[in-house]
């Protein structure tokens, strides 16, 4: 867009403020990436540990649901609230889940009965 | 690339150079519009050769096995090589300056998206010279193409693979685009129809390409590296490849006909000289189509035997899609109705469009019906129907549009009389080829025969259907005829070409500079331009900023070199079957040219150039005249 260039400078407050910020924030992708790791770890033990296929299945499956929002919220930041078209984004994204959803279950349920 | 030098003579070479590194959305308009020209004459002559030996019985001018030849490259290339990219011209063209954007949002990623498709396309149609061409079908089930001999269906694979990454990156750049790009004032709400339809396709496009994706992949894998995912011999099913060829080729076909809804939704208006009728049931309708698109893909496999249930759900399933196309169709009629109606070359592709898309859709509902699908599966019945809609909808829509946009894309205009004759040429060839056909379908005839005997009250129609598709040629001929006459009519140097455009792009003099608009426009309501004409604005958009530098994209040779890249993988892969020595070190070597380029693409800084404000003011002055455009 057209603009003539513009020149910001930041205070020494603001320049603070987005240091402990930015900190906050690797602490949590920090934190989130361990959770990602457990639950892959998880996952194999209960395999390895050769737990009942009635407990073994459902359960990786809701620790896929789990990471999978994870991954969109944490890592790929569909958390933010003030982020620009950030209700687009979550839109889209849902609809796709919701669409991929359906496809999933009418293979389990009418095609593959 | 900095300098300015629109308005000043190029050589050749500097041309060449010019669209081989271009990333300007308008010169990749043309690109995927002329490409897209090539492939579209490619297949209609492949369609010609298979009209001519359909025309008598027990013909012997081309071969059984060059017929399926013929018939696979004319539906491939016709989808995803001819239609496809026209679409993509226009949506490349128009779309940002719909939205009043300076470019689309990645323009390296829509070059790249250009260069994959085109030479995906040039690798598909080297197997005509290569040992022959994919022969199983457009759908390339796996249960025929796995057994294929010869290299044909490894070429429709690997092409497709390439082109369709192309087109994949293109979706998503279109998608972006909107959601991001969109001038100060212009909400969702206020976007022209073809800037929805664009949405929608790329949001289609996003979620239909990988299941594609995946399945060229498993036939990939399957013939060229010895998996078995199709295999049912060594406990692969074969079905599953229906399932994901269809889950991605429902939605194509509405990937195919809803830029064209878009298209006509615009021409429309323009020549009714009334708002359209119901804009916000249309945008609705167009977001229902997309999402009931994907959960009909079974109706094309009702014959498989999936069973009672599966039929019936996707059955009714496929019947609800009628209820938002009919809420367009009715939308475009009461936008006509009480109109004051210019019947331009344009309005006369809309008013050709709607009986024949609406035949076309009538026996689609036909289709849906399950028992009765059986009795239509694989006969002309079928042919009839989707040439009614692909014809009927995209090819109107698209020729309606060359002829509608061509002002703004050239600065030229496409002679009228030559239009019309275009027109009825085509029309009454398209309804000559295909209205019989239903016939022939309910006759019995199979779809995809290379030829029948005589006396079965097949020949008169078969006959008749192959003139039509002669005048189907013919107009065709006329229309590129047109085109050719048009360069050397004079400039028009003109805005608002057809005198009553409404949406944003008619306001920009043509020819259009590569930053498009000067200052960018403020948005004040649906049919912004209108809304300016009407209120007696004499400078054509009221502007949301002063005249200041603007920040444009460098052009880049790395999209090309990326996808020469891919080009030469897929070679070695090809011949990966045969055990010839050097297959692997030329995948190596290709996917290696792809992957330095993509390096070298992340760690060189390009920040794009600016362009001053004494230097658009030149280039307003050497387009325009003194003053600029005003």
């Amino acid at each position: 867009m057209g603009h003539d260039t513009h020149i910001h400078e930041k205070s020494v407050a603001q320049h603070e403020f987005d240091r402990r910020k930015n900190a906050v924030e690797m602490r949590k992708q920090v934190v989130n990436f361990a959770i990602m790791i457990l639950f892959t770890f998880i996952a194999f033990a209960v395999v390895v540990a050769d737990f009942s296929p009635y407990f073994i299945k459902p359960f990786i499956l809701l620790l896929a649901a789990v990471q999978v929002v994870l991954q969109l919220y944490a890592f790929m930041h569909m958390g933010e609230k003030h982020a620009s078209h950030i209700g687009t984004i979550n839109t889209f994204v849902w609809v796709g889940a919701i669409i991929a959803f359906t496809v999933f279950l009418c293979f389990l349920t009418i095609i593959w009965w | 690339m900095s300098s300015v030098a629109i308005g000043n003579k190029k050589g050749f070479g500097a041309t060449l150079w010019d669209y081989l590194t271009t990333v300007d959305h308008k010169k990749l308009g043309n690109m995927y519009f002329f490409a897209g020209l090539l492939f579209f004459a490619i297949a209609g002559f492949e369609a010609l050769l298979m009209r001519i030996q359909l025309m008598v019985p027990n013909n012997d001018f081309v071969s059984a096995g060059l017929f399926n030849e013929l018939l696979t490259m004319h539906g491939t290339t016709m989808l995803f090589l001819a239609a496809t990219p026209l679409l993509f011209g226009f949506m490349n063209w128009i779309v940002p300056l719909q939205i009043g954007a300076r470019d689309v949002a990645f323009p390296f990623l829509n070059s790249l998206g250009f260069w994959l498709f085109f030479l995906g396309a040039v690798f598909l149609h080297l197997s005509f010279f290569m040992g022959g061409a994919p022969d199983a079908g457009w759908t390339s089930y796996a249960s025929l193409s796995l057994y294929s001999p010869g290299h044909g269906i490894d070429f429709y694979v690997l092409g497709l693979q390439i082109s369709g990454a192309g087109t994949l990156i293109s979706g998503i750049n279109f998608v972006v685009t909107i959601i991001t790009m969109r001038a100060p004032g212009m909400t969702f709400m206020r976007m022209p129809l073809f800037t929805w339809t664009t949405l929608i396709v790329g949001a289609l496009i996003t979620f239909a390409f990988p299941p594609l994706t995946v399945a060229l992949f498993f036939m990939l894998v399957d013939r060229m590296f010895g998996a078995n995912f199709f295999d049912h011999t060594m406990g692969g099913n074969t079905i599953i490849y229906e399932h994901l060829f269809w889950i991605f080729g429902h939605p194509e076909v509405y990937i195919l006909i809803l830029p064209a809804f878009g298209l006509f939704s615009e021409i429309i208006p323009v020549f009714a000289r009334k708002r359209l009728f119901g804009y916000s049931s249309m945008v609705f309708a167009t977001i229902l189509i997309g999402f009931l698109g994907f959960m009909v893909w079974a109706h094309h496999m009702f014959a498989t035997g999936l069973g009672p249930t599966a039929n019936a759900i996707f059955a009714v399933a496929t019947m609800a899609i009628a209820v938002p196309t009919g809420m367009k169709v009715f939308n475009w009629i009461l936008t006509i109705w009480g109109g004051s109606i210019k019947v331009t070359v344009p309005m006369i592709y809309a008013l050709g469009f709607i009986p024949s898309f609406v035949a076309g859709g009538v026996t689609g509902v036909m289709q849906a019906v399950a028992p009765l699908d059986y009795q239509l599966h694989d006969s002309y019945f079928i042919v009839a129907h989707f040439h009614y809609v692909i014809v009927g909808g995209v090819v109107l829509g698209i020729f309606g549009a060359t002829h509608f946009y061509w002002p703004i894309m050239t600065n030229r205009v496409l002679n009228e009389k030559l239009g019309f004759l275009t027109f009825w040429t085509f029309f009454i060839g398209f309804h000559l080829t295909f209205f019989i056909q239903h016939f022939l379908g309910l006759m019995g005839m199979p779809r995809r025969v290379f030829t029948y005997q005589g006396d079965q009250g097949w020949d008169l129609f078969n006959f008749i259907s192959s003139i039509g598709a002669l005048l189907m040629g013919l107009g065709v001929i006329f229309l590129v005829v047109n085109m050719l006459l048009s360069i050397k009519s004079k400039p028009l140097n003109t805005s608002d070409y057809w005198g009553d455009g409404r949406s944003l792009e008619w306001a920009l003099k043509t020819p259009v500079p590569f930053y498009n608009f000067k200052q960018t426009p403020l948005i004040r309501g649906y049919d912004p331009y209108w809304i300016e004409k009407h209120e007696g604005n004499k400078e054509g958009m009221t502007y949301a900023e002063p005249v200041g530098d603007i920040h444009m994209p460098n052009g880049s040779i790395l999209p090309l070199i990326m996808s020469i890249g891919m080009f030469i993988a897929a070679f070695g892969s090809l011949y990966h079957p045969d055990g010839v020595s050097w297959s692997v070190p030329v995948i190596i070597l290709g996917i290696g040219i792809t992957v330095a380029c993509m390096i070298i693409r992340s760690f060189k800084d390009d920040l794009g150039f600016t362009v001053t404000k004494e230097e658009i003011i030149a280039t307003e002055e050497s387009l325009y005249g003194k003053g600029g455009n005003k």
